[in-house]
């Protein structure tokens, strides 16, 4: 059996996954990081991303914004603000998020906050590509 | 004599007003069964953000070694002259007490500060509407909270114009249906820029503490500045009384709501960032906990949201019981008056019949 560690993955919600993975890759605020069992423990802050496991070979993607990571060799926590599964993303809904942040980003208005459309057009973007299957 | 046809049909209508009562009682009752679980989920992660920050604090030198002074604005006290005060109330009525305990807790804190600036935020259509009558609306209004993040434009920082020195800056109605993290997120990083613009002061909390059934406190707690992580930091409390924690204890049991609390914490939760090893931080730890802070005070603001919609479906549900027991009562008393009036009635048409029968 291949090596594994503890991975448990927690919103404000719920616990939305708690198993055992062989390898998570997890968007770290400063690029993503892949995980294997025996890390060093670590901790870090996450950015907008998904979050890609590995549990019994199988792949498994979910989409977070924004979170941190606790990384110890047999462990890894994860607290995300969100974490959705594919299935759970309403992709209409993100869509249109996505095409609102980009009507604001290209109207030249300067009262618009950039920083935030940024934000709600990379939490779209992320929802869109993890619910795709890209 | 009273008619026995008119108290048949008021026994009539108290049964079905019975009816009615014991219905909203089971609703209540499933569904503080589902506010009791979702506050329940949100204990890991409140748990786990908690003990982080504690572990930064000791490792991210946020206070100064030499003056002991906070570097964090957000835990840096400074003196009291603007408060924002946010109540947390029900959007629907028919609790009992629910509602009004709430708005004479916030009363009473408000009475505390008086001289003072208070801003007032109302959450919750009953508080609101209570709120309305008494105090201005301030010039510029806080986005509500109901409609969808996304919407959310941001707020200019114009020099506010007080309306009075207690004026209502926001509602927040029809959220509480389904609290979501993002709404008490949002709210917080509302609350957070206008504390770091120095519009307010401090930011205080009034909300109805659920750990279960008979376990429930009316709360004033300070949110900002922090005082201490880990520690909540209540103004006044109010415990149940006795006799409330009766009824909620006999509503609970005969509508089949468990007592159990929604207070233990979870070990694996609580070892979060607590394991006495050298971690590696991929940013520095003060720029982590800058980040970590406001998700702080988000999840107290979620907590509260979600405690206070469990308190408020047990606050019902003790209604309900209660009402329901009342119209048993009454019904009882109603058949008893009925039945001595069909007897005097009887009674009556004999004696007429005998002593007619006598006059013959």
């Amino acid at each position: 059996m291949a090596e594994v560690f503890q991975l448990e993955i927690v919103t404000p919600e719920k616990k939305v996954v708690e198993t055992t993975a062989e390898e998570v890759q997890i968007p770290g605020k400063n690029g993503y990081l892949g995980i294997l069992p025996g890390h060093a423990p670590l901790i870090t802050e996450l950015s907008v991303g998904e979050i890609t496991f590995r549990e019994n070979s199988i792949e498994q993607k979910l989409a977070v914004a924004w979170g941190f990571a606790e990384i110890l060799p047999n462990k890894v926590t994860i607290l995300a603000e969100t974490a959705e599964r594919p299935s759970e993303i309403n992709v209409e809904r993100a869509r249109q998020a996505k095409e609102r942040a980009e009507q604001r980003l290209t109207s030249g208005d300067t009262a618009v906050d950039v920083d935030r459309a940024l934000d709600a057009l990379h939490r779209a973007q992320a929802r869109l590509d993890v619910a795709s299957g890209k | 004599m009273p008619n026995i046809l008119d108290i048949r049909r008021r026994i009539r209508s108290v049964i079905n007003t019975r009816q009615i009562t014991k219905a909203m009682k089971m609703v209540s009752a499933a569904k503080l069964r589902r506010a009791q679980e979702r506050a329940l989920a949100a204990r890991p992660y409140a748990q786990m953000l908690t003990n982080v920050l504690k572990s930064l604090v000791a490792r991210a030198e946020i206070y100064d070694p030499e003056t002991g002074e906070p570097k964090h604005p957000l835990l840096a006290q400074r003196e009291e002259k603007t408060i924002l005060l946010i109540i947390v109330t029900g959007d629907k009525g028919l609790a009992g007490a629910f509602n009004a305990n709430i708005l004479k807790a916030g009363a009473r804190f408000l009475e505390s500060k008086a001289g003072k600036n208070i801003d007032i935020e109302a959450i919750g259509r009953k508080g609101r509407d209570f709120l309305r009558r008494r105090y201005p609306a301030a010039a510029i209004q806080t986005h509500s909270l109901a409609e969808p993040e996304e919407l959310l434009e941001e707020v200019e920082s114009a020099a506010r114009e007080r309306a009075a020195a207690r004026q209502i800056t926001g509602e927040h109605i029809g959220i509480l249906g389904k609290v979501e993290f993002a709404q008490a997120s949002a709210l917080a990083e509302s609350v957070i820029q206008r504390y770091c613009r120095e519009e307010l002061d401090s930011v205080y909390l009034v909300f109805n503490e659920f750990k279960s059934v008979i376990a429930q406190r009316l709360i004033v707690e300070q949110i900002l500045p922090i005082e201490q992580i880990g520690e909540r930091a209540v103004r006044l409390a109010e415990e149940m009384t006795d006799e409330e924690k009766k009824r909620a204890k006999e509503a609970a049991v005969s509508a089949g709501a468990g007592l159990r609390a929604t207070d233990g914490s979870e070990p694996s939760a609580s070892q979060f960032g607590t394991s006495q090893v050298d971690y590696i931080y991929e940013q520095p730890p003060a720029e982590l906990f800058r980040a970590l802070l406001p998700k702080y005070v988000s999840i107290q603001i979620f907590r509260a949201l979600l405690e206070s919609v469990a308190a408020e479906h047990a606050a019902r549900m003790t209604a309900m019981d209660s009402a329901t027991n009342n119209a048993t009562d009454m019904i009882d008393s109603l058949t008893l008056v009925m039945n001595r009036a069909r007897q005097a009635k009887i009674t009556k048409e004999i004696i007429e019949i005998v002593s007619g029968a006598a006059a013959m």
